[in-house]
């Protein structure tokens, strides 16, 4: 089961709710740092040796002796990276592709050629011998988030764990979607402000253009009646749980702690809630 | 000669867009005559990202042999520089007085983008 914890506000707190749900189930869970362009899940979760891959992605590199400036290049790419100059010929703007190598395929006269770039790296460490931290970095510069997120997502397990969670970025762009699109359950995290609810709202769109099922974690919150819980209520969005706001919780992470440690008892509930969500996934007990 | 204006008109009583990548239109003014050709840039001026490019290539494919415009960023910048087209800087007036302009060389040409880039 593959659960991805967004928001359509930055911080929320995914980081704060997908750390604490991944220690509360380090004997079946994963954690998959897919905010690459500004991971922090690591600054929570520190320790183990760290094992790094890089991330390459194909740009075109034209060879002028083959081009004849015929454009089908240009009018395919729909990232505009390739532009022709008039008698100049063809020129490659490789910070503007996305990999995709259609300009490659489309070209009659064979002038295009794949180029490796580095896009990011993907760090996979092991944190007290039982819970796996993958992090996807992107390379300043690079516009190409969704290639680091899906290198990270597919990176091969080091132990063997039945969840994976995703920690997604903010927003509702290309890199949100590119990582909720692999999920089998979207948990959005949002805080009981009218910009928490305009953007959790914003990101419950998205995640119905999609069809993916989710649900709604309330961070920082005052208890049944703050404002995130009569918004669920009327729209009939299924609440998962309430973190609520605590100063010795704000004090704990300022110090780089969890979110079980600010509050040991959180630890038997982030289990209940996995197999809840397990559950309504797959219809079974996580085994 | 050819000159390419960003135009927020029709014709040389429209006066010239602030923009470049994502002007809406272009005339390609033939400098001697005063007679000019539409050139639509809507497909373009709404692209996510890499307008100032598309919109480079369009005008040089136009037959424009000179830019004028308020800005210009640093991509379209490389691509009028590969394809040898100067651009010559004005502030957004009328067409009709800044083709008098250029003809009574009036308009300083820029040596470098403007603009920061805008990728991503």
């Amino acid at each position: 089961m593959k659960i991805a914890v967004a928001s359509g506000k930055g911080g929320t707190g995914k980081t704060t709710f997908s750390v604490a749900l991944a220690l509360a189930n380090r004997d079946r869970a994963r954690l998959v740092d897919c905010d690459v362009e500004e991971p922090n899940a690591h600054l929570f979760l520190r320790g183990g040796e760290s094992t790094t891959t890089q991330v390459w992605a194909s740009v075109p590199e034209v060879d002028a002796s083959l081009c004849d400036s015929c454009g089908k290049c240009t009018s395919f790419c729909r990232y505009n990276a390739l532009a022709v100059a008039g008698t100049a010929g063809l020129l490659v703007f490789p910070e503007l592709c996305h990999d995709c190598g259609g300009c490659i395929l489309v070209c009659p006269n064979k002038a295009l050629s794949e180029r490796k770039v580095l896009r990011g790296t993907i760090e996979s460490r092991v944190i007290d011998g039982t819970l796996e931290l993958v992090t996807g970095r992107l390379e300043v510069g690079s516009p190409s988030a969704p290639t680091v997120i899906r290198a990270a997502i597919e990176n091969p397990s080091a132990l063997q764990r039945r969840v994976t969670i995703f920690d997604a970025p903010p927003g509702t762009a290309c890199s949100f979607a590119s990582c909720v699109h692999q999920a089998d359950h979207c948990v959005l995290v949002t805080d009981p402000t009218p910009f928490g609810l305009h953007d959790l709202d914003l990101a419950i769109e998205a995640i119905q253009g999609m069809a993916k099922p989710f649900s709604v974690v309330i961070n920082r919150s005052n208890g049944d009646d703050d404002l995130a819980s009569r918004h669920c209520r009327r729209r009939g969005i299924p609440v998962l749980m309430r973190i609520p706001e605590r100063r010795e919780i704000a004090e704990c992470y300022s110090k780089g702690g969890s979110l079980l440690d600010a509050d040991p008892s959180m630890g038997e509930r982030l289990r209940a809630l996995l197999d809840d969500l397990h559950f309504h996934v797959s219809g079974g007990p996580i085994l | 000669m050819k000159i390419a204006f960003p135009a927020t008109g029709s014709d040389l009583s429209s006066f010239l867009d602030g923009r470049f990548g994502r002007a809406t239109r272009f005339l390609i003014v033939d400098s001697d005559t005063g007679s000019f050709d539409i050139l639509e840039n809507n497909g373009n001026a709404e692209a996510s990202q890499g307008a100032g490019i598309q919109s480079a290539q369009a005008v040089i494919a136009a037959g424009a042999q000179v830019l004028v415009s308020s800005h210009c960023g640093p991509k379209a910048f490389k691509v009028f520089q590969a394809a040898g087209i100067p651009i010559l800087q004005a502030q957004p007036e009328l067409l009709s007085d800044l083709l008098d302009k250029f003809r009574n060389g009036g308009l300083a040409e820029m040596n470098g983008p403007d603009k920061a880039g805008h990728a991503g």
